[in-house]
């Protein structure tokens, strides 16, 4: 890809004034950026991939600001991720993990918000079992507040991060088709990614079994059953992880029946277009909804996925708290 | 021209600055041997790329290009709105060369404390000498340019305009312009 090619239009032609002029910079779902936006923030991730090759991966941009990563639910790479991100610009950074807080003491949410801010944190990246979460928190704090993902809500820097991959390997997103399949119900992924592919242009077919798909798709968006029916006209399949406990829950028959219809192997691989993209948000189940083969398969962008995540939350951080402060607080 | 501005250097006093900076950068450094040159985003990198390859020209090699966007090693990084981030790319080891760091005006010297900053991120150089095509004075740090295209006086109140074919679309120029404008 030639380095200098822009996916925004110049700062000056895009109305990324609206970002600048939000209270609190905050980032609970994707819906909040417009596609100017979006394709603002790829450009930077892709100035913020640099930093990572360089000798020194260290950039002074958020020198003495503080983020909190504030975590309720376990997570590894998202975390890790966004800790990296804000260490690679130069912010402090505490962990915050509830099991060993006083949460386990029986603090509520709010009280443990506040005495964070009380202590002067700039930016709180909450993950949370409840949907609707980050946005509460959001509305009690005057840091800015960036859901790491949020119950069956939404998971916005997920979304951007694909789309970030997805455009690093296929250019402009318009008229493309994005399978997504798998446990669409209960997935706060799928809903970030509908609205940001959509959003950039994309059409979207969700692909699940009746039990897994939620009830009213969005207008437009078209709904499948059948893996096979769709296999020969996307360009990506995005997969999503199916959580063992939707079997107990009796949503599927068993992992082996789902794997049957719903697993994206080899053969299945094979029918698709030459140029299909396999997407996964990770963590996989090898053998449910990837097979092993594909999940090493070259056309499988998985740990493309995992890089540009990074890249993404330093642009995602650094719009956050970069810029004039009193800005963020005047407007809004 | 617009109303309200002064040319103190039109197309050819350019070319001829340029020209000459490009051989005092190759007498200075005794040829073009471990030389690279560096500019700083915007207008430094089309006079950067100007001046390496002049220098290319008169001694017979290749000289690197790197381009810098200092925006995240900015001092006034919180004064700002929203700063854009562009893309840096040295696509060289820095260690053990000599660089020339090019900007279109030297002013206070903020950003050249930054772009020398954003280097030493990069490796260790031998050594960095920085040219300008235009130095209007009033530093606040203590810093100052190997190679200068012209030096102009300025009060604090007027603003120093570059303007280049590659990044405006017109004839190389440099005005003066009274106030905000």
């Amino acid at each position: 890809m030639d380095a200098m090619t822009r996916w925004s239009s110049p700062r000056e032609e895009v109305e990324v004034g609206e970002v600048a002029a939000r209270r609190r910079r905050s980032l609970i779902d994707v819906d909040q950026l417009t596609p100017a936006e979006m394709r603002w923030v790829f450009d930077m991730a892709r100035s913020f991939e640099e930093v990572s090759r360089r000798a020194v991966k260290k950039v002074p941009a958020l020198r003495g600001k503080t983020v909190v990563n504030l975590f309720f639910e376990p997570s590894t790479r998202t975390r890790i991720s966004f800790e990296l991100a804000a260490k690679r610009l130069s912010a402090d950074v505490i962990n915050f993990a509830a099991a060993s807080s006083s949460v386990a003491k029986g603090e509520a949410l709010k009280d443990t918000v506040l005495t964070l801010q009380a202590m002067g944190v700039d930016a709180l990246v909450v993950r949370h079992p409840c949907s609707g979460a980050p946005g509460l928190i959001d509305g009690w704090t005057d840091a800015a507040v960036i859901n790491a993902g949020d119950g069956m809500h939404a998971h916005p820097t997920q979304a951007l991060l694909d789309c970030y991959t997805l455009m690093r390997r296929l250019g402009d997103l318009e008229g493309r088709r994005i399978a997504v399949v798998g446990d669409i119900m209960h997935s706060r992924v799928a809903r970030s990614c509908i609205k940001a592919f959509t959003a950039l242009g994309a059409e979207v077919v969700l692909v699940a079994p009746p039990t897994l798909m939620p009830a009213g798709a969005p207008a437009g968006i078209r709904v499948s059953y059948v893996l096979e029916e769709v296999l020969e006209d996307c360009d990506v399949f995005y997969l999503l992880r199916l959580q063992m406990e939707r079997q107990e829950e009796g949503l599927i028959p068993s992992l082996r029946e789902y794997a049957a219809a719903y697993q994206m192997d080899l053969r299945r691989l094979e029918r698709t277009r030459p140029h299909a993209l396999v997407m996964h948000p990770g963590p996989i189940n090898r053998g449910v909804e990837i097979s092993a083969e594909v999940a090493d398969h070259p056309r499988t962008v998985l740990l493309e996925q995992v890089t540009s995540g990074l890249a993404v939350r330093m642009a995602v951080l650094f719009m956050a708290l970069g810029g004039k402060e009193e800005e963020n607080a005047a407007a809004g | 021209m617009s109303p309200g501005e002064r040319v103190i250097m039109d197309a050819r006093d350019v070319e001829r600055a340029i020209r000459r900076m490009a051989h005092e950068i190759v007498e200075r450094n005794r040829g073009a041997e471990g030389l690279a040159v560096v500019g700083i985003r915007t207008r430094g990198v089309p006079l950067a790329r100007r001046i390496a390859g002049l220098i290319g020209e008169l001694e017979d090699q290749e000289v690197p290009l790197g381009i810098l966007d200092i925006t995240l090693y900015r001092d006034d990084i919180f004064d700002r709105p929203q700063p854009e981030v562009r893309e840096t790319d040295i696509p060289f080891d820095v260690t053990g060369r000599s660089l020339v760091i090019v900007d279109d005006v030297l002013y206070t010297g903020r950003s050249v404390r930054a772009a020398v900053d954003a280097i030493m991120d990069f490796g260790r150089p031998r050594r960095i000498q920085l040219a300008v095509l235009v130095d209007r004075g009033h530093r606040e740090l203590p810093i100052r340019p190997d190679f200068v295209g012209k030096n102009v006086p300025t009060s604090r109140s007027e603003r120093v305009k570059v303007r280049l074919r590659e990044t405006d679309g017109c004839d190389d120029q440099v005005v003066i312009t009274e106030g905000g404008g």
